[in-house]
């Protein structure tokens, strides 16, 4: 009992401190989740909005594919991208194992499919409203879609929140594709583990206290957004 | 006057709509022609609506075809209809205006005038930076008048456009299409106003249980309707 509660003001201590090893992991995690959160993104949003607009044969079946697919779990999707990026691996020659950018990729590749699916679900919604009216305004599907993610953007803000979330919060990956190499790779989750394993509970204190309180952050920004989304949609 | 460049007259021939082996619509032929508002009557489920939808190209026949007998191309970028829901897209009053204008690929300043121009119509203009969806019932209704106005279509369907509409509106609304019938604009309308069709109509078209029973100048079908529902419905007694 003594050693957590010492354990948690040495953690205080740092965050208060503004200690630079912890300032580098927690601005690395961010940039990494937040530019796969900006792939996934230009990716997932028109597919999902796609989706919820066309219908093809085969759509259920993508649409079945995308479902199974949130809940692709990290270490396998690292583990695909591990196989990609590995110097005898298809992409081996660019290098970027055990780099930023490979955790950037593996984390885009975990959350796209959850964005996409999202979206498509959000948007199905609004498109079952607007059909017809844009059908008589001569819309076509490929012009319909720009209209859906516009009018769905309080929505969709909810969607990029969950797959932010989900980016940042998850180890499995960024550790198998990113090595969890101090002041280069190292995350906030990665470093979590590793130094609880090590038994520095002060540092994976630290760091999941911070982590906590992004995640709430993102959650009261999310919270607030459809408050906002309210005053629109009547 | 409008230039001899027309898609007028509308024809239908032999057309027909089923749904899920249920026939909603069957045989109607119809000739629309330019001129005065045309108005579409008849009880609640008789098929008004689904026409209209026909006629504008939105469901597919069933049966029989829907014809554009003028010369001028292109007739489904020459029409626009209002519908008896309207559906407001989630911007501002003015944006949802210039939505269809944009689409239409008229140039910014043009189309920013005439989204003006017809909010002004419609008694909206200063509402113009307003969330649409927040407007009242009969706002919305008259902004989905003003969105389809602003295009300047050749043929206009609006689908009981005063259905919300409190007196004074209504009026108004009579006035706008009235305007818009006069600057040449083909109205075709449904309404379950009597005292309506007698101020706007040129001609009737009465439906009952998907068909059309008759086809009418206005002053003949209120003077000698020609079928006995229509006799009935005029005098209140017709259901369904
Ligand atoms: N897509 C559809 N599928 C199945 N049935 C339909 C469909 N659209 C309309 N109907 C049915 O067709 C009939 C005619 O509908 P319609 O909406 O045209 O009536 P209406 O004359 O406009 O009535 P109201 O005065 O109530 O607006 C109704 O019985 C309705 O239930
Ligand atoms: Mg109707």
């Amino acid at each position: 009992m003594q050693d957590l509660a010492s354990a948690f003001a040495t953690a205080l201590a740092l965050i208060a401190a503004g200690d630079r090893s912890v300032a580098q992991i927690v601005l690395l995690s961010l940039r990494v989740s937040l530019t796969a959160l900006m792939v996934a993104a230009l990716v997932g949003l028109p597919l999902g909005a796609l989706l919820a607009v066309t219908r093809f044969p085969g759509r259920r079946v993508i649409v079945v594919v995308l479902n199974a697919l949130m809940g692709l779990p990290p270490v396998v999707a690292g583990l695909l991208i591990y196989l990609l990026l590995s110097r005898s691996g298809p992409l081996g020659p660019l290098g970027l194992l055990f780099t930023p950018t490979a955790m950037v990729i593996a984390q885009a590749v975990l959350i796209t499919p959850i964005l996409a699916a999202l979206t498509r679900q959000v948007l199905e919604g609004l498109w079952d409203e607007y059909a017809e009216q844009l059908r008589s305004f001569g819309a076509s599907a490929a012009r319909a879609v720009p209209t859906l993610l516009w009018d769905g953007r309080f929505a969709l803000l909810t969607v990029l929140l969950a797959g932010f979330g989900r980016a940042s919060a998850e180890v499995g990956a960024v550790m198998i594709v990113g090595g969890n190499i101090e002041g280069f790779t190292r995350v906030m989750t990665t470093a979590i583990a590793l130094e609880t394993s090590k038994g520095d509970l002060p540092l994976a204190l630290a760091l999941g206290m911070i982590l906590m309180l992004i995640v709430v952050a993102v959650n009261v920004l999310a919270q607030g957004l459809r408050d906002a989304a309210g005053r629109w949609t009547g | 006057m409008r230039a001899p460049d027309t898609i007028l007259p509308l024809r239908t021939d032999g057309l027909g709509f089923t749904a899920g082996g249920v026939p909603i619509l069957a045989d109607v032929d119809l000739t629309i022609e330019a001129g005065a508002p045309t108005l579409v009557i008849g009880p609640n489920g008789a098929g008004k609506s689904v026409l209209l939808r026909l006629l504008h190209g939105l469901l597919a026949p069933s049966a029989g075809c829907v014809a554009w007998d003028g010369p001028a191309p292109n007739p489904e970028r020459r029409q626009a209809m209002v519908f008896q829901r309207p559906v407001l897209l989630r911007r501002s009053v003015l944006a949802n205006t210039l939505y269809p204008l944009r689409l239409a690929r008229i140039a910014g300043d043009e189309s920013e005038m005439r989204a003006r121009a017809a909010l002004s119509l419609v008694g909206l203009a200063a509402l113009a930076d307003r969330p649409a969806r927040r407007l009242s019932g009969g706002e919305q209704q008259r902004l989905a008048l003003a969105r389809a106005a602003a295009l300047g279509p050749e043929i206009l369907f609006l689908d009981e456009p005063c259905a919300s509409l409190d007196p004074a509106a209504t009026r108004a609304v009579e006035e706008i299409v009235a305007t818009l019938a006069g600057r040449g604009t083909k109205i075709v309308m449904t309404t379950h106003d009597l005292g309506q069709v007698r101020r706007l109509a040129g001609d009737v078209v009465f439906l009952h249980r998907g068909r059309v029973r008759e086809h009418t100048p206005a002053a003949q079908f209120f003077a000698a309707p020609a079928s006995a529902e229509a006799t009935s419905f005029l005098r209140g007694e017709l259901l369904w």
